[in-house]
């Protein structure tokens, strides 16, 4: 539990359900805005690409965040949705030659359509099984994408158009620039929207589900509706960040949606916080951040060690997973509630509590 | 519904679990307005009952139906849907009202709870990561609508049921003097308290019908003697008609208008708390000689 400000008195419900109350919590978002908006102009391009990954990352994570954190549905199949959401965008820009906003919409629908197909197993299976299930389906989505023909004509991977939006057509020597000021403004648009969806009584309802199933439907929820719902809404997130991710890297191919994929996005939601919009945020951040940290430390110590420069790629998965495993040990409720207890502890300076 | 008529009527109920029989041939009938103990010894199928009621259990055989106001579920009854009601509404009245009949066991949980059926679990079954608002603002739930798009906008339509929901479930939490846990996730509370909570949850959907399924279980006698206030509190001032399991007799007596006695899955004895306490079967099978005297 959070700790509340003293002296924060409400004369309204409407105030209340407001999501910043205090001074200290409004300017906090205004210097986080202005950082945001300065980024661009300080960093060089290796750094905003990272940026930009990052934020389509945040996407797919919190799309994944209200199945898996909030929903308690599990889910393996992060890769296959996130293909499903790339390629239709792809094909419906370039070969159908519709515009760019009008195939990712199409893109996020397509793609939360099948996470209703892929949701219906949930309807009977828990945990480990559903785990097994939802990897059934990134195994049968990645086999489609590696072997029809269609997607790729052939070719083994697919050219996507230099993004395009309104005629507004992105140029070369600013690509990283604009791409990050379209990135931010859907990754807030995303973050509030999924923040708003668990203020409601839609979002209570999955997260009824996955506390307490029995009791949730003895409290009217139609839990059938309830996790198809989840599954959809996770998945429109989920092929939002796909579209972009095509528009965005302009080549796709099978590679970049591996079961590898999947458990990356795990990851960054357990690094994060299960069952918080910000922690998905924080935890995308974090991953996409963590193999350039281990880079760099190796350029350092390389010279001192070799090993660590030699072996670069076992490192970095030793990494990747050491981080998943202290995570899981030490704060299971990851990044968000860090965060959260060092806001408090500042709070309540210089006292315990 | 109006009180004194029949409100859920249970015939013949037999519920099998492979070569178990946990309920055989029950027959109840809840009235309108009363508050109706179910006891017995362990294991004689009181929560089977229960959840045969809810529609966790499919029975094998039997009916369960449950009678109900048309415009009361439509509107989702009224919390304090006008308390003189409770003082002899005339029978003709009846006629007025566009009363239904339901039959229960073919139905899912949920669309039991949406005809105004709420429960509480013997084991508690809150949401443990939600805050005990979050938990009574499910127990609108029903009385809601879920809507994506809406929703994630906030803004509007969703805003607006929110507050209006958050009214009723305040009436609720004042009831019950949990103002000070609001906004404790309920998974840190006493167990006393969450014993109330749960109350609370179901009172929240504004049922017609309360089904509580040891409410007072692991309480001393002052935390009984509460919890018992509040049931009297809801059943009067919210007009609830409550179905009871409790062992303490002494609740029983103070607290029900009627008493149904189970022993291995049968009716051994129905009438008023005074007609089961002196009835020898039910004095054999569970309240023991002592007590009767």
């Amino acid at each position: 539990m959070t700790a509340v400000e003293t002296g924060r008195h409400h004369t309204s419900y409407r105030s209340e359900l407001r999501l910043w109350h205090t001074r200290p919590q409004f300017i906090r978002m205004a210097v986080l805005a202005v950082i945001v908006l300065v980024l661009p102009l300080l960093l060089d391009n290796y750094w905003l690409s990272l940026a930009n990954t990052a934020m389509i990352a945040a996407i797919g994570a919190i799309g994944l965040n209200i199945l898996v954190g909030y929903t308690g549905q599990i889910s393996l199949g992060q890769g296959g949705f996130l293909a499903v959401g790339a390629f239709t965008s792809a094909i419906l820009t370039d070969r159908l030659g519709m515009p760019a906003p009008v195939s990712i919409v199409g893109a996020v629908l397509l793609t939360a359509a099948v996470g209703v197909i892929v949701g219906l197993p949930a309807l009977r299976l828990k945990g480990l099984y559903l785990a097994i299930a939802t990897l059934a389906s990134q195994m049968v989505i990645l086999f489609i994408v590696r072997r029809w023909g269609f997607l790729t004509e052939g070719q083994g991977f697919l050219d996507v158009a230099r993004l395009e939006v309104f005629g507004f057509r992105l140029d070369r020597s600013s690509f990283e620039q604009q791409w990050y000021m379209i990135l931010l403004v859907i990754t807030v648009v995303a973050a509030l929207t999924a923040t708003n969806l668990f203020r409601t009584g839609m979002g209570r309802s999955f997260m009824a589900v996955r506390d307490q199933d029995i009791a949730a439907s003895a409290m009217g929820v139609n839990l059938t509706r309830a996790k198809l719902t989840a599954f959809a809404v996770s998945n429109g997130y989920v092929g939002l960040a796909g579209a972009l991710l095509a528009h965005y890297t302009e080549i796709l191919s099978w590679e970049k949606f591996t079961i590898d994929v999947s458990i990356l996005y795990l990851a960054m939601i357990i690094v994060g916080g299960l069952g918080s919009v910000a922690g998905a945020v924080y935890g995308a951040v974090f991953m996409t951040l963590l193999p350039v940290i281990v880079r760099s430390f190796a350029d350092v110590v390389g010279g001192a060690v070799p090993i660590v420069k030699n072996q670069l790629p076992a490192v970095e998965h030793g990494v990747f997973g050491l981080t998943i495993i202290i995570f899981l040990i030490f704060e299971p409720r990851g990044l968000n509630r860090i965060w959260q207890r060092l806001k408090d502890w500042f709070g309540f300076w210089p006292f315990r509590y | 519904m109006p009180p004194g008529q029949p409100l859920l009527q249970v015939d013949d109920l037999t519920l099998r679990f492979g070569g178990v029989t946990a309920l055989a041939d029950v027959n109840m009938t809840v009235e309108s307005g009363t508050i109706h103990a179910i006891i017995g010894p362990n294991g004689a199928g009181k929560s089977s009952l229960l959840n045969c009621i809810s529609g966790l259990y499919r029975p094998t055989s039997g009916s369960v139906v449950l009678r109900y106001v048309a415009d009361d579920v439509a509107r989702g009854g009224g919390l304090a849907a006008d308390p003189g009601a409770a003082s002899g509404t005339a029978v003709a009245d009846v006629a007025d009202l566009d009363v239904r009949e339901r039959a229960l066991t073919s139905l899912p949980p949920n669309r039991v709870a949406r005809l105004g059926v709420a429960r509480s679990f013997q084991n508690i079954e809150l949401f443990d990561q939600l805050t005990v608002l979050e938990n009574m603002m499910l127990g609108r739930h029903v009385h809601m609508k879920h809507n994506v798009l809406t929703s994630m906008l906030w803004f509007g339509p969703a805003r607006r049921q929110e507050i209006a929901h958050r009214e009723i479930v305040e009436e609720v939490i004042d009831l019950l003097k949990l103002q000070a846990h609001r906004q404790k996730p309920v998974g840190m509370l006493s167990y006393g308290i969450q014993k109330r909570v749960e109350l609370g949850r179901a009172l929240a959907m504004q049922p017609s019908l309360l089904l509580l399924d040891e409410p007072m279980a692991g309480m001393n006698a002052e935390e009984k003697e509460d919890l018992a206030r509040y049931v009297l509190d809801v059943h009067e001032l919210a007009g609830v008609s409550i179905v009871l399991i409790e062992h303490d007799m002494n609740v029983v007596m103070d607290i029900s208008n009627r008493v149904t006695v189970l022993d291995f899955g049968r009716v051994i004895g129905d009438g008023t708390p005074r007609e089961v306490m002196d009835n020898p079967r039910v004095i054999e099978a569970y309240l023991g000689a002592g007590v009767a005297s």
